[in-house]
């Protein structure tokens, strides 16, 4: 056999089948880029120009106006106060419950990791198989828990919601990270005389701020992307933003603002998107964190 | 032996288990005591407050005897099976094609996942939008000159379920790209190498090797896709909200209106006890092939 | 004075057990090493004396006082781990002021030992570095500074070199073996390389199975395993073992397959020789004379050279005997080819002889 290193060597570009790949993820993109196109150019659009145009043309005259009224004085039924005030909700409900969430998930991944004691495992397997348990099926005995202390209807009531619901996937994430970590570090620490809290708040946090991270994410966008607990638990008053959101778009009353409507979910996307084009990795590894190990 | 000072095994570890009452009575009164709460008294009589009297199967019979039920439960097959199957095939096609070292892998990972950081509530007003048969795609499309160009599957019975499949596949698609592309980089990169040296195809590596090696993460995607598609409900509130007619309701609807909209109990927890059961009919199988074998997870 | 007591310590886990009824006195200023190989319960019960494990029964003393259900804070022990598991977040003060932080060491006093242990160990020049800035070797070196900070009378070493490459293990060897002749105080050392046992220990405890099988000196082991175990643990090449039969009488004998091998100088246990018809006779490979040394010993025979191994020093020679696989060693200057016969030979009081069921020393 004779081996002829003569010749260039091939050019995998032009290779018929890396066309037809990129062709293929390149008509994916599209299919995916199109409603987030789409969104924000009737956003930009007056109501005239959308009756007559093209959903695909640019705005012929761009216009603010659609996003200053979903903000500020869209109409949900009753008031007409816009978005603000879901967004304001929202972000009262958010800062407790991802902070309590996280607090409580952290400490209880550590101790499952560090601290094992008898029956620990069982109620962790309990948690984990009950976060597949539909939410419909816990709701109404969620009502009666929460009325009965007193905090149905309220802030306080949606935190705990929160925290209940995100206690399965944060402990599982902080668990699985603790584990990870050397257990030679935890009985260095243990010799050098640091007990439960001594350990978790000076060698173990210090070395955790990713997985922090990827729990900050995880619980940002999901509490904020939130609909089913927000509109049976967080009470009229402190509907959260998603809730708002519909109620404003999907509002029998009135003319349909489709402009003012793509500006109210837009801004209603706006905070999870942020935090998934700045996260970048961090969000693929908290959603891949659920799915590794279930 | 006698043992002098052995510490009560109760109080051992006393700030463990102080830091784990949250997760135990979460376990405990949540998932386990609600859970039981409701299947309990979806053999009552409740209607708009639980009551004590027990009837049997009353509230099951009445609920596979109303049409809406039987339509939701029809809505959530077909869109089950329908959406399994094309996020699977779908995302892992993606990934596969993401791990051929192509450029620009990053930016197009960004694209496909960006509309999984959006709520449903979000999706499903864009693609309400977008379907609307007056002024979305199917307008936008005549004014370009095609006339007879129809694309208004919200507004039919028979159709407006491929709406709801568009709009979920869109947000959720990505997701199964992103746990694929994860578990093709878990395959040895000396797999590869045997089979480049061995001279087997590409795509037959992919389907007797590469598929074969990720049957758990296909098993976890699975599992993890089959209990979000049992809880679909705001998709649909913020799409269709359940229309036309009844065409596009499901089951977690119907729990909810029920529940809180109509004033019945009873039929909303029979309705949510009967998706606890189908949960566990995917669960249980999942858990005996993930744990059965390997006693400890 | 006894250090460490142990007292008939069992642990299990479950149906497991992993420690029984094992009994241990380590005496001051003692050198122990414990010696096995993995999951022999040799790192288990380090964890145990420690106070990182919870025992199932028994008792463990240090210094006279009862402390098996102390915290290991509160024992007067410092450990050091194979990873180094310094606090990375840490500089290198901070990882060996933490522990006396916790116990509530003025600052000028934690300052001052700080100061010592790192002119003991050389490390001064590090001291505000990461652990993640250091090399393997300046990682340990700080690791052991943790546990001399402590100032306690009990080192622990937990298979401290494994991590290292073969250079510098044999560095930090010596240096671990300075610092006990410095400080003189107890050491219990976990290792599963015999030569670090050989080297540093005044006594090792060979573990099997979670009980000790022979607590002795370095020399003691070497030259008198107490049973076969034992014998092919220690010892690199291991010991050859031959299988054959024991006759007894004033003049016992070993054969093996025809071949006798006169025992009358081997200095047989208590209970004397008891003839047997499955026996073992272990000679290593160090102790056969091969050529013009083998001449007048007790026991001489040719063999074939099948496999020759250069080692530098000296070189491994594999052949057989009486149909059983027979290595012995060279010096590293003689050309010896495959093919090659050979006189060898072995004097008795070198071997040790093994029943054949029991596989203890006779």
């Amino acid at each position: 056999m004779s081996i002829e290193p003569i010749g260039r060597r091939p050019r995998r570009v032009f290779n018929p089948t890396r066309i037809m790949i990129y062709c293929v993820l390149g008509v994916a993109a599209i299919y995916y880029l199109l409603p987030l196109y789409i969104m924000v150019m009737t956003s930009l659009k007056g109501m005239p120009e959308i009756r007559l145009g093209n959903i695909f043309s640019p705005p012929v005259e761009v216009t603010f106006e659609p996003w200053v009224k979903a903000w500020d004085t869209a109409c949900t039924g009753l008031y007409c106060e816009g978005l603000k005030v879901g967004f304001w909700n929202s972000v009262k409900i958010l800062i407790p419950s991802v902070v309590i969430s996280i607090a409580i998930a952290s400490v209880n991944g550590y101790a499952l990791s560090f601290w094992r004691f008898r029956g620990a495992e069982v109620f962790f397997t309990i948690l984990i198989f009950g976060s597949f348990i539909p939410y419909q099926v816990m709701l109404y005995p969620l009502v009666i828990i929460t009325r009965e202390l007193g905090i149905f209807g309220s802030i306080t009531g949606i935190i705990m919601i929160h925290t209940i619901f995100g206690m399965p996937i944060l402990t599982l994430l902080f668990r699985n990270y603790f584990a990870s970590l050397p257990q030679e570090l935890f009985k260095a620490a243990r010799v050098d005389g640091a007990g439960f809290w001594g350990i978790f708040l000076k060698i173990m946090v210090p070395m955790s701020p990713p997985i922090f991270v990827v729990a900050i994410i995880l619980q940002v966008t999901g509490i904020w992307n939130d609909f089913l607990f927000g509109v049976i638990f967080a009470g009229t008053k402190n509907f959260p933003m998603t809730v708002q959101l519909n109620n404003i778009v999907n509002s029998t009353q009135g003319v349909k603002e489709y402009n003012v409507n793509m500006a109210a979910t837009i801004l209603t996307g706006a905070v999870p998107l942020a935090i998934y084009f700045l996260s970048g990795k961090y969000f693929v590894r908290g959603i891949a964190a659920g799915a590794v190990k279930g | 032996m006698a043992h002098t000072g052995r510490p009560n095994p109760y109080f051992k570890n006393l700030n463990a288990k102080l830091a784990a009452t949250p997760m135990i009575l979460t376990a405990l009164v949540i998932f386990v005591g609600c859970s039981a709460w409701t299947v309990i008294y979806s053999f009552s009589a409740s209607r708009s407050l639980p009551v004590n009297e027990f009837v049997g199967l009353a509230q099951y019979e009445r609920l596979f005897r109303t049409s809406r039920w039987d339509k939701s439960v029809e809505n959530i097959a077909i869109y089950g099976v329908v959406s399994l199957v094309f996020s699977l095939v779908v995302g892992f096609v993606l990934a596969a094609f993401m791990d051929q070292k192509i450029r620009f892998e990053n930016t197009f990972r960004t694209i496909y996942l960006y509309p999984f950081a959006l709520s449903f509530i979000v999706t499903g007003l864009v693609w309400q939008w977008i379907l609307n048969p007056s002024f979305g795609l199917q307008q936008s499309v005549r004014d370009l000159g095609w006339e007879g160009f129809t694309f208004d599957l919200i507004a039919h019975r028979d159709t407006v379920l491929y709406a709801l499949l568009i709009a979920g596949l869109w947000q959720g698609t990505g997701f199964v790209m992103a746990l694929m592309l994860a578990g093709l980089r878990s395959v040895d990169e000396e797999i590869w190498k045997a089979t480049r040296v061995d001279g087997i195809p590409k795509w037959k590596t992919y389907i007797f090797v590469v598929i074969p090696m990720m049957r758990g993460v296909f098993i976890t995607t699975l599992v993890i896709i089959a209990s979000g598609i049992v809880r679909l409900y705001d998709l649909v509130v913020a799409l269709t909200r359940g229309g036309p007619g009844i065409a596009s309701e499901v089951p977690a609807k119907y729990v909810y209106d029920f529940m809180f909209e109509r004033g019945n109990v009873g039929q909303a927890l029979a309705a949510s006890t009967v998706m606890l059961t189908t949960v566990l009919i995917i669960l249980i199988p999942w858990v005996y092939f993930e744990y059965g074998k390997k006693k400890h997870g | 004075m006894k250090s460490i007591e142990i007292k008939d310590l069992s642990l299990s886990f479950g149906d497991l057990k992993v420690l029984e009824q094992l009994n241990l006195d380590i005496f001051d200023g003692e050198f122990l090493v414990l010696l096995g190989a993995s999951g022999c319960g040799k790192s288990t019960l380090l964890n145990c004396i420690a106070g990182l494990l919870d025992i199932s029964e028994g008792q463990i003393f240090i210094k006279g006082n009862n402390v098996t259900w102390k915290e290991p804070k509160d024992r007067d022990i410092g450990m050091v781990f194979q990873s180094y598991a310094l606090y990375p977040q840490m500089s290198v003060y901070g990882n060996l002021s933490f522990g006396l932080k916790n116990a509530g060491v003025p600052k000028a006093q934690i300052a001052e030992r700080v100061a010592r242990a790192a002119a003991i160990l050389q490390i001064e020049p590090l001291l505000k570095r990461k652990p993640s800035e250091l090399s393997g070797g300046q990682r340990q070196r700080v690791a052991i500074g943790r546990a001399l900070v402590r100032e306690v009378d009990v080192f622990l070493f937990d298979e401290p070199l494994s991590n290292l490459d073969a250079k510098l293990r044999a560095e930090l060897r010596v240096e671990i073996k300075r610092l006990h002749q410095r400080l003189n105080n107890t050491m219990i050392y976990v290792t599963h390389d015999q030569i670090e046992a050989l080297t540093l220990a005044d006594r090792i405890a060979i573990m099997l199975g979670g009980s000790v099988q022979q607590l002795d000196t370095p020399h003691a082991i070497y030259n008198h395993p107490v049973n076969k175990y034992v014998a092919g643990f220690i010892g690199s090449p291991g010991m050859n073992f031959m299988k054959g039969a024991l006759s007894g009488g004033d003049n016992p004998h070993f054969t093996i397959d025809g071949l006798n091998v006169d025992l009358s100088r081997y200095a047989f246990g208590e209970q004397g020789v008891q003839p047997t018809n499955s026996a073992w006779l272990g000679i290593r490979p160090e102790h056969v004379h091969v050529g013009k040394e083998a001449d007048g010993l007790a026991f001489t025979h040719e063999v074939e050279v099948e496999v020759v191994e250069p080692m530098g020093a000296d070189t491994l020679v594999w052949s057989q005997l009486a149909n059983q696989e027979f290595r012995f060693r060279v010096g590293g200057q003689k050309t010896v080819t495959p093919g090659e016969k050979l006189i060898v030979g072995f004097d008795p009081i070198s071997a040790s002889v093994f029943d054949g069921h029991s596989e203890l020393r006779l």
